[in-house]
């Protein structure tokens, strides 16, 4: 029986992995991810789930294990944040050459220095090019039910995945979550049964020495299955629906209609902006929101059907790329090039290190955005002192010294 | 004459090892002892490359290719699959000294302590040989490498990853070298044997490109380190009980090790080093057998 229970999204995600029967499990605590491992923990040692939990020395382990594990035939699922992520890159990338699909929750968080435990989505955003697929979960619920789906699409398509949940306005807030009946999750989410296993009688090597003359082919093979991913999560995301009661799907269309101002979003921001998309409707400002849940691989129609003949466009990044712009505005930018119409995208990069993003934070946004003519690469909400506008070319930095006279023309 | 080592392979014919590679004998040795039922992590090292550009795979068993500093987590990754499989298999981390003394001691240090089930192989040729002789913190004293040269050799003596191994109390680390086939097989059957805990081969592996000496004498210049001490065979069981398994009945002087090899030229031109050097091997050898006799009670006998 499927039970209804008041829960963090942090344990929200360790029922998610309980209930995809997580066979091997390896963890290194990092604030704010460190509850999703206690309780997976508890659940392995008191026989709650059958599964062998592996207690590393540091995050690199925690992937080098889960790969290990998955190439030898095994479900897989770690959880880290922030540092956590950054460290295991390397063994991210081994993940998806090696295709092993392992899924793993990102409680994603500010990056040091300074120290910082709080919202964020830096983290995360800087492996956009891996080759992991990324979903952004925006409420408890869909903290644990990505897990499910990850695994759904991965084990399809042998790439892994990463969940998203903002650290502490998801990760440590209670919910009611729907806790699924194990009986539908096993008949959604059947046992991992992989192509290739390390079997002594199959002497195989694995990710071994590869000449130029192969290499691009193998890879061309994970960016095929990477296409093919978008259409898998897709299907996997509507199979949610039938079998457990909630429909996924790669983007989230809120009031977007008859929108003629959109506020594209991701991540757990989305539910004050729902809240302002409602106060601002009752003004009679005709505006919707966009929440983009599958990142990679990349929504691109959804996006572009979304966003055509808009006549604004505010892209809120909890992140940023210095020198460039928000990342999922640059994203929804090139996605809109991709069909040739372009509609005005504004990027505004708020909420970084954890600041509020209230409900007020989003009104002060479209206003903004209704009221400024062109628009621009990166403006900046909620900095001390400073009205929201682009980053300032003025500021203080070391003058160039002039080069000694000797070394000029 | 009894042949005692097994005819059966585990590698096939062909590889990509250089001339006299000390790696590639001692992986022919050890999957002779090993056996088929055996699954094998390589993180990057020689074998990296020796094992082949892919379709080819020089050994018969599986072999996942991993990072570098992660052999041992991996195998641990590895090992936790098949027993919640319940499948019985050796699963063994096979990692140069780079990947194992240096860069895999982390990982290294978090299996043994944790006490895995999976047994650990340094073959040790003692620098970064596959890219091209470079200092590890295995390389010995008074050695030049390209990044210790002649002007600045190796100022620092081999770190003694065998204390560091037996600090971790696991049931069971040993040296070897592949010149003393039947003692490295005695010990690799009793790595996949012992139960209760990860074990830990440390196997001296010849490099004559590295070394800088003729590939002619490789198994004569490793038979050097052991009987001149400077590479002691031994073992210890739960990091305490120690046994030399190899006595030198008469012992050859360092020096004859060391002129066989150009690296340590630098070593042989520096006369005050090469005493302190000695005196080195001396004083750690002189543990080694108060440990021995502390563990059996009476003086080691001479084979």
């Amino acid at each position: 029986m499927s039970e209804r229970h008041l829960l963090t999204g942090n344990h929200a995600a360790s029922y998610g992995a309980m209930l995809s029967r997580a066979e091997v499990i390896s963890a290194y605590p990092i604030t704010p991810q460190t509850t999703i491992v206690e309780l997976l923990s508890e659940l392995v040692a008191s026989g709650k789930l059958d599964a062998k939990f592996i207690t590393v020395e540091s995050e690199h382990s925690a992937m080098a294990a889960c790969i290990g594990a998955a190439a030898a035939g095994a479900r897989t699922y770690t959880a880290t944040a922030g540092q956590g992520l950054a460290l295991m890159h390397e063994m991210l990338h081994w993940a998806v050459g090696a295709r092993l699909p392992v899924v793993l929750t990102n409680v994603s968080r500010a990056m040091a220095p300074g120290w910082s435990i709080w919202s964020e989505q830096t983290d995360i955003l800087s492996q956009r090019d891996v080759g992991w697929m990324m979903l952004f979960a925006g409420s408890v619920q869909e903290a644990q039910d990505f897990v499910i789906w990850s695994y759904r699409a991965a084990e399809q398509v042998y790439m892994p995945a990463m969940v998203s949940m903002d650290a502490f306005i998801l990760s440590h807030t209670s919910e009611p979550l729907l806790v699924h009946d194990q009986d539908r999750v096993d008949a959604y989410l059947p046992k991992f049964r992989p192509l290739y296993d390390l079997d002594p009688s199959e002497p195989r090597a694995y990710g071994g020495l590869v000449n130029r003359d192969h290499y691009f082919e193998i890879r061309h093979k994970m960016y095929e299955a990477m296409e093919r991913a978008g259409s898998v999560l897709a299907e996997a995301g509507a199979e949610f629906g039938e079998v457990l009661g909630h429909h996924y799907g790669p983007v989230e269309a809120y009031h977007m209609d008859d929108a003629d101002y959109v506020v594209v979003t991701a991540g757990a921001m989305s539910s004050n902006v729902r809240a302002a998309v409602n106060a601002l409707r009752d003004r009679g400002v005709k505006v919707g929101m966009l929440r983009i849940i599958v990142f990679r691989p990349f929504p691109f129609a959804e996006v572009q059907t979304q966003l055509a003949g808009r006549k604004k466009i505010a892209v809120l990044d909890r992140n940023m790329s210095p020198g460039h712009s928000g990342i999922f505005a640059a994203e929804v930018r090139s996605a809109l090039s991709a069909q040739g119409v372009l509609p005005d995208v504004f990027g505004y990069v708020l909420g970084i290190g954890g600041r509020d993003i209230r409900v007020e934070t989003v009104f002060d946004v479209v206003d903004d955005l209704l009221t400024r003519d062109r628009p621009e690469r990166a403006l900046y909400v909620g900095v001390k002192g400073l009205p929201i506008g682009p980053a300032r070319t003025d500021g203080e930095v070391h003058p160039i010294e002039p080069l000694p006279a000797e070394v000029t023309p | 004459m009894k042949w005692s080592i097994p005819i059966t392979e585990g590698m096939h014919p062909g590889n990509l090892g250089c001339q006299a590679c000390g790696g590639a004998l001692s992986m022919r040795l050890a999957l002779k002892g090993f056996g088929p039922d055996t699954i094998a992590v390589i993180p990057a090292c020689c074998w990296s490359i020796i094992d082949g550009p892919w379709p080819v795979h020089a050994l018969q068993i599986p072999v996942f290719h991993t990072a570098f500093e992660t052999a041992a987590v991996v195998a641990t990754g590895i090992k936790a699959a098949k027993a919640y499989q319940e499948k019985d298999v050796t699963v063994v981390a096979w990692a140069g000294d780079g990947g194992t003394f240096d860069i895999g001691l982390q990982a290294l240090s978090g299996a043994a302590e944790r006490n895995e089930d999976i047994v650990y192989v340094c073959y040790d040729n003692e620098a970064y040989m596959n890219t091209g002789i470079q200092r590890s913190s295995s390389t010995p004293i008074g050695a030049w490498t390209t990044t210790t040269p002649d002007e600045r050799p190796e100022l620092r003596p081999k770190k003694d990853i065998m204390g560091i191994m037996a600090a971790h109390a696991i049931p069971y680390a040993a040296t070897a070298c592949p010149a003393y086939p039947e003692d490295m097989l005695r010990k690799v059957r009793r790595a996949k044997e012992t139960t209760g805990g990860m074990r830990f081969l440390h196997v001296l592996s010849v490099c004559p490109p590295g070394w800088k000496m003729s590939s002619e004498r490789a198994i004569e210049a490793m038979r050097m380190a052991v009987r001149s001490r400077v590479f002691p065979l031994y073992e210890v069981v739960d990091g305490e009980d120690t046994t030399i398994t190899y006595m030198p009945e008469e012992p050859v002087p360092p020096e004859a090790y060391f002129e066989m090899q150009g690296r340590f030229r630098p070593l042989l031109d520096d006369p005050d080093q090469l005493d302190q050097v000695k005196a080195l091997i001396d004083k750690k050898w002189r543990s080694l057998v108060a440990r021995h006799e502390a563990t059996h009670g009476s003086p080691v006998a001479a084979d």
